[in-house]
């Protein structure tokens, strides 16, 4: 369960959002320049938020009147971004292997295949990030971050970066990711037919604020 | 080249383990200004980048004479350095590195500092999301990816040094064997009568060191930017 009563000054534009999502994909919809971004930062703990709280499954990572910011790194929060951002002196193999590394966890291949399954990445592993197309990448941004095991995943606009043809290749996967990775997200986009198919639950930001909240009924 | 004297070949290597060894200490202090500059903000930084560019700009002369004052071995930090640790900086080649270290500073921290800068800061942030911490992330990502601009700040920083002049003979004068560098040879050698041949071999010598590094530093440059773009 995820907890957000956050405020954020960011220059001109001011953003407060207060939401609790139990569902397996909340999907955070908004126009661009609605805050999504800024928001989803705060929930990874790479943005401070000025006042407010954020409880994960019952842990408090943000709490500005406690003083408590637990850093991103501690977190175990996991988040795709619409640009990829592969370690690019890296090859794919060493790009997936980062996150398990980096929390020093133990080798497990059982869900290193099923991952790599999942994401029909198997045949890229030799290659270096320039050397894949935009949705090979993405798709090893997504195994990425999984095999660091986080405890919420975090995407802002995986396919905002795609073309039509290339969103319509991603889209399966992360359905097949939805249903099978037994990992909680928030999903980011500004389109409604993404959500639709992907979010169990819904909160619409607007110019800040979190304007609606609720089923995929909100969208309509 | 085959007629170089033994006593040529004494300046050429002690030219090059001064600065071999100038180069090696500066460049752990070179990697953390660099990156100090390139991703910190704090109070006194253009003071500090203006220091650290001073060498370039200030007569090499005074370089070597502040050089004297301080770690001389009347010189502040110089006696006491000379008195508890038994290390001695003035007329002895340790101190021709000290020289050419401190003038090949500047050199050495811009390719460092401009690589550092161009690496996207967003990287960084994905290593922290998948739970690297601060020095995990500057191991792993800032500095593989800055090591071609890290390798070519050494270049530069070695060809610099293995030319410096002013300070060198200032701070450490010009002593055969133990101070006397391919340019302090040089000086000597063009204010002896029969001295032109000599000079000239070790005047070819400098310009290819100089050439080689300066072709080393180009291509490790370019590596730096294919690095930078995953290929």
């Amino acid at each position: 369960m995820l907890r957000v009563d956050v405020e954020k000054q960011l220059g001109e534009f001011s953003l407060q959002a207060s939401f609790t999502g139990e569902g397996r994909v909340i999907g955070l919809f908004g126009a661009s320049g609605a805050g999504k971004t800024s928001l989803v930062n705060m929930i990874a703990g790479l943005l401070r938020p000025d006042r407010g709280t954020i409880v994960l499954d019952g842990e408090t990572v943000d709490d500005t009147a406690a003083g408590i910011h637990v850093p991103a790194w501690r977190r175990r929060i996991g988040y795709v971004f619409q640009d990829a951002r592969l370690f690019p002196h890296l090859n794919v193999a060493q790009n997936l292997d980062y996150g398990r590394q980096m929390n020093r966890l133990a080798p497990d291949p059982a869900q290193h295949k099923r991952v790599i399954d999942l994401l029909d990445i198997g045949n890229l592993q030799g290659r270096r990030p320039g050397k894949l197309s935009g949705g090979e990448r993405q798709r090893v941004a997504l195994g990425r971050a999984l095999l660091a095991k986080p405890r919420l995943l975090l995407l802002d606009e995986p396919l905002g970066a795609l073309d039509e043809g290339r969103k319509l290749e991603i889209l399966p996967y992360l359905v097949r990711l939805r249903d099978e990775a037994n990992v909680p997200m928030v999903y980011v986009s500004h389109d409604a037919a993404e959500l639709r198919q992907l979010a169990t639950q819904i909160v619409m930001l607007k110019q800040g604020r979190v304007t609606s909240f609720g089923g995929v009924k909100v969208l309509a | 080249m085959s007629d170089i004297s033994p006593a040529e070949w004494t300046a050429i290597l002690l030219s090059l383990r001064v600065a071999i060894i100038a180069t090696l200490v500066a460049t752990p202090f070179g990697i953390a200004l660099a990156w100090l500059l390139a991703r910190r903000d704090f109070w006194g930084k253009s003071m500090l980048d203006a220091f650290v560019h001073l060498p370039l700009v200030l007569p090499p002369v005074v370089t070597g004479y502040l050089l004297l004052l301080t770690f001389g071995r009347k010189g502040l930090v110089g006696g006491f350095l000379a008195d508890t640790f038994g290390i001695v900086f003035a007329f002895r080649w340790t101190g021709a590195a000290l020289a050419c270290g401190l003038m090949s500073f500047p050199l050495l921290v811009r390719p460092m500092r401009l690589s550092i800068e161009a690496i996207d800061r967003r990287l960084e942030q994905a290593a922290e999301t998948l739970g690297a911490a601060p020095w995990k992330v500057f191991f792993t990502v800032t500095l593989p990816l800055a090591l071609p601009g890290v390798l070519a700040g050494m270049v530069l920083g070695f060809a610099k040094a293995i030319g410096e002049f002013g300070a060198t003979i200032t701070f450490v004068s010009n002593i055969p064997g133990e101070t006397q560098t391919i340019s302090s040879a040089i000086y000597s050698l063009i204010q002896t009568p029969d001295g032109d041949a000599a000079a000239g071999r070790l005047v070819i010598v400098s310009i290819v060191l100089a050439l080689g590094a300066l072709i080393a530093a180009e291509w490790f440059a370019r590596r730096a930017t294919q690095r930078l773009h995953g290929n």
